[in-house]
């Protein structure tokens, strides 16, 4: 059932309400969607509501949530495993450990050799192919921030390893690398604040071979949104909880078999699990600037009915999961700024304009230049809160400070990237206009991803 | 294992710092601002109790002594990486200039000549001048960011080596005891044939001519030297006298390696001097800063001021970094010179907009706010410009020469 608006922007078309329509444009207007249904069925593209193939790249059609499997009712209510915060460290230190930098490379070579080569073909898409997906599975992303005891990999908090992994995979393409995090932000979640029953209920499904698409839904759709105050709401029903309001921005939607979607419960954020299948519970499509290759979707919750199992840890562990998901999305500006770094360093050395390369001339020279300290500033601020969150040190300002700052100077090393190249940066020959797309997601984007 | 929190081992000294700024420093910081040229007496008593720790070994040096690389290795602390006298300096610089920067450029025995010296002397040099105040005499009134292309002669004659030339802009000029003056054995060879030269204050030949009146940072002297037939000691000059064109400036700029760090770490300390006042004046205004909430969806004065924090958090680190890969012998001009440019940067923009978002209290000379905008100016200049520094970096970063990239 259609409860909310079709989203606004695509109903006005960018205007502003205080535009009115006068008989001429009454009639223009009529034109176009005459013409818009011819084209509709010349394409075939008109499709009921059913739950059909997912048109996510031109379309908004609404479906339900996927077919989800039985994730059986599991655990006694005893305790629940966690992982112990890594080490308190002494000594100022930038280098990983072995086993970080173990990952690191591998990540690195996935990203390299298997998400570069598809980002192109994804991004127009609006999908993550299934080979690249089925590659991060085999690597054992999702199952990074669970504790060994329940399958997992992780002997420790791993926000430094996840940190270092999120940066690694986005040099590969950001829209795949939250394509193929997603579920593992469902899992570390899982860990970090399910109780026994949640874990033994939800995780076992992650650390197997048939690993379900997952994702973290916090972020809603309205300006100034507040992750710290969701206008979705939950409230007490019997034994189970109720739940209403819309998510956006959630990673491969309409393929999630399991949400954890921030709500407001008597007054507090709180976490939520929802299978996909719950009743009320639609996905729409939410092609967006950029991260396509990520499916974004919306998911409105219309009176979704959810049991006593549902409430994920208390409204501290939600602002800590807000924290860790803006961790996650600086860690994935810093791969994608330095995918920007790599790319125009040997364009404008070969480049050539006025006889010599435009590399030559100080005004070109200097944006490198700053590209590459203001990288290397937003990777030490990033990695402070990862390594503060990895010794369970309060991180809230550093997290901040992280998000601040890869939002400004991201956007800023990917505006440059585009202006470097020029007209060329401008269409698709080339990747930068792709990483000015997905650079500007972070500091709009909660949720997704987390580490 | 990846952790950027300053050492533990450090935080005694950074405490020990902390307070001298806050009781020796602050209190002069005014009063020298207003009387400039006037000699900060209050700092010799101070510099006597840091050669008392330092004899202790109680400090690792408040300032510029402190960049020497011994190559004495104190065993590696866990993980193999070590935390040494390079953090240990900017750690302290960072607290001396959050007190004040100007009174820290005057503290005796701790002039960018001594680091020089400490960055360039081989051990017999490095004996003689212990103890020593020495200014850095490089810049001249006819190039300054070219210091390649400098004047100021050096001849050997017999056993001395003459000079002649003249020098502005030299730091500490008039209380040190030596100037380190920087000079070309021959004109015609280009930089390879510049290297630098201790000489004691009274040489004959020797002229101060006059003090700079200045935007900031007042407590501190600024001199301008003549030298007409200098003589001092062969013995005198920093390194090798060999004019080796392959090795062309290294000798000379490995000086800054070392000292932009610190430079660095001055903007880092007065910047923070401004965003910790300017905080509790918004707060005292009713402004609170959410870390957990959106900027936009704060304030503009919060939103302001996360950004000035965040870029400053980038400039505090980036000069961590550089300092931490000195101390474990890793090449670090690179990171240098982005800590020089960030902190450069970030100093004057932090500074400036903090006056701003503090208003006529900010500007007016009620509050230090105005003194220290007027002071980070000078950390984004000396010690090589913003633009030197983006020089620097983009060289590297795109494998180009100085004469490829001008």
């Amino acid at each position: 059932m259609v409860t909310t608006d079709a989203p606004r922007d695509r109903a006005r078309h960018g205007l502003t309400s205080r535009q009115r329509q006068d008989p001429i444009g009454f009639a223009v207007a009529v034109l176009n969607r005459l013409a818009r249904i011819e084209a509709l069925d010349r394409f075939g593209l008109r499709k009921p509501t059913e739950r059909v193939v997912f048109e996510a790249t031109r379309t908004g059609f609404r479906t339900l949530g996927a077919v989800n499997r039985q994730f059986a009712r599991a655990g006694r209510g005893g305790t629940p495993s966690r992982l112990p915060a890594a080490k308190a460290a002494g000594t100022f230190d930038l280098t990983p450990t072995e086993d970080e930098q173990m990952l690191v490379d591998v990540v690195t070579e996935l990203a390299a050799e298997v998400v570069r080569p598809a980002a192109a073909e994804a991004d127009a898409s609006a999908s993550a192919p299934e080979p690249v997906l089925k590659a991060s599975l085999e690597l054992g992303l999702p199952t990074l921030g669970v504790p060994e005891e329940l399958g997992g990999i992780s002997s420790e908090r791993s926000a430094m390893a996840g940190t270092l992994v999120a940066e690694a995979l986005a040099h590969g393409d950001m829209g795949l690398a939250v394509a193929t995090l997603a579920p593992g932000a469902v899992s570390t979640a899982l860990s970090l604040w399910g109780n026994e029953e949640q874990q033994a209920t939800y995780l076992p499904a992650f650390t197997g071979d048939d690993v379900p698409a997952a994702a973290l839904a916090l972020t809603e759709p309205r300006p100034l949104f507040d992750a710290m105050a969701p206008e979705t709401t939950a409230r007490r029903d019997g034994d189970g909880y109720v739940l209403d309001g819309v998510k956006s921005m959630v990673p491969r939607g309409a393929d999630a078999e399991l949400f954890v979607v921030g709500a407001l419960l008597d007054g507090e954020p709180r976490l939520f699990l929802v299978e996909s299948e719950s009743t009320g519970l639609e996905v729409e499509a939410e092609p967006s600037m950029g991260l396509r290759a990520a499916s974004l979707s919306r998911v409105v919750l219309d009176g979704v009915r959810v049991s006593d199992l549902a409430p994920l840890g208390a409204a501290h562990d939600y602002r800590e999961c807000v924290r860790l998901s803006r961790l996650a999305w600086s860690a994935l500006s810093l791969g994608t700024a330095k995918a920007v770094l790599d790319y125009v360093i040997p364009y404008v050395n070969e480049r050539e304009a006025f006889g010599e390369p435009i590399s030559h001339r100080q005004s070109v020279a200097f944006m490198v230049a700053d590209i590459g300290i203001e990288l290397n500033g937003m990777r030490l601020v990033t990695y402070r809160a990862a390594s503060r969150a990895a010794q369970g040190k309060d991180f809230a300002r550093e997290v901040a400070l992280a998000r601040r700052l890869c939002t400004e100077r991201g956007m800023r090393i990917g505006n440059d990237g585009v202006q470097l190249l020029g007209g060329h940066g401008y269409v698709k020959e080339h990747p930068v206009e792709r990483w000015y797309r997905d650079l500007r997601a972070i500091g709009v984007m909660e949720g997704g991803v987390l580490v | 294992m990846i952790n950027l929190e300053a050492p533990k081992k450090f935080r005694p000294l950074i405490g020990q710092a902390h307070q001298v700024a806050m009781n020796l420093l602050r209190p002069n910081s005014r009063k020298y601002d207003l009387a400039e040229h006037e000699y900060p007496k209050e700092l010799d008593m101070l510099a006597a109790m840091v050669d008392g720790l330092s004899e202790s070994g109680q400090a690792s040096g408040a300032g510029a002594s402190g960049v020497r690389r011994a190559e004495d290795d104190p065993s590696k602390s866990n993980g193999g990486t070590r935390n040494g006298s390079n953090l240990a300096s900017v750690l302290s610089v960072m607290e001396m200039c959050w007190g004040d920067v100007g009174l820290l450029l005057s503290m005796p025995r701790q002039g960018l000549g001594n680091s020089a010296i400490a960055s360039v002397a081989d051990d017999e040099q490095a004996e003689r001048f212990k103890g020593v105040w020495a200014g850095m005499a490089i810049t001249e009134p006819g190039c300054g960011s070219d210091s390649a292309s400098i004047r100021t002669t050096a001849r050997l004659d017999g056993d001395e080596y003459v000079i002649n030339g003249e020098k502005i802009y030299v730091t500490a000029g008039d209380r040190a005891d030596h100037i380190v003056v920087w000079a070309t054995l021959d004109e015609s060879l280009g930089r390879a044939a510049i290297k630098s030269f201790v000489v004691p204050k009274g040489t004959p030949g020797m002229t101060m001519e006059r003090l700079e009146h200045k935007l900031g940072i007042r407590a501190s002297d600024t001199a301008a030297f003549r030298f007409e037939d200098c003589r001092v000691p062969k013995e005198n000059l920093l390194g090798s006298p060999e004019i080796d064109p392959k090795q062309g400036f290294a000798g000379a700029m490995a000086t800054f390696d070392n000292t932009r760090p610190l430079v660095a770490a001055m903007a880092v300390g007065c910047a923070r001097a401004s965003l910790e006042l300017t905080k509790e004046l918004l707060e005292r205004a009713g402004v609170d800063i959410d870390y957990d909430r959106p900027a936009q969806t704060q304030s503009a004065a919060a939103a302001t001021f996360l950004q000035l924090e965040a870029d400053w958090e980038a400039a505090y680190l980036l000069t961590l970094q550089a300092a931490w890969l000195a101390d474990n012998r890793t090449p670090n001009s690179l990171e240098a010179s982005m800590a020089k440019a960030k902190a450069g940067r970030a100093g004057s923009e932090v500074t400036l907009r903090c006056v701003e978002l503090a208003g006529s209290l900010g500007y007016s000379e009620h509050e230090l706010l105005e003194k220290w905008a007027r002071d980070s100016k000078i950390l984004d200049i000396f010690e090589g410009t913003q633009q030197i520094q983006q020089l620097i970096v983009a060289r590297r970063l795109l494998g180009k020469t100085s004469a490829e990239l001008r």
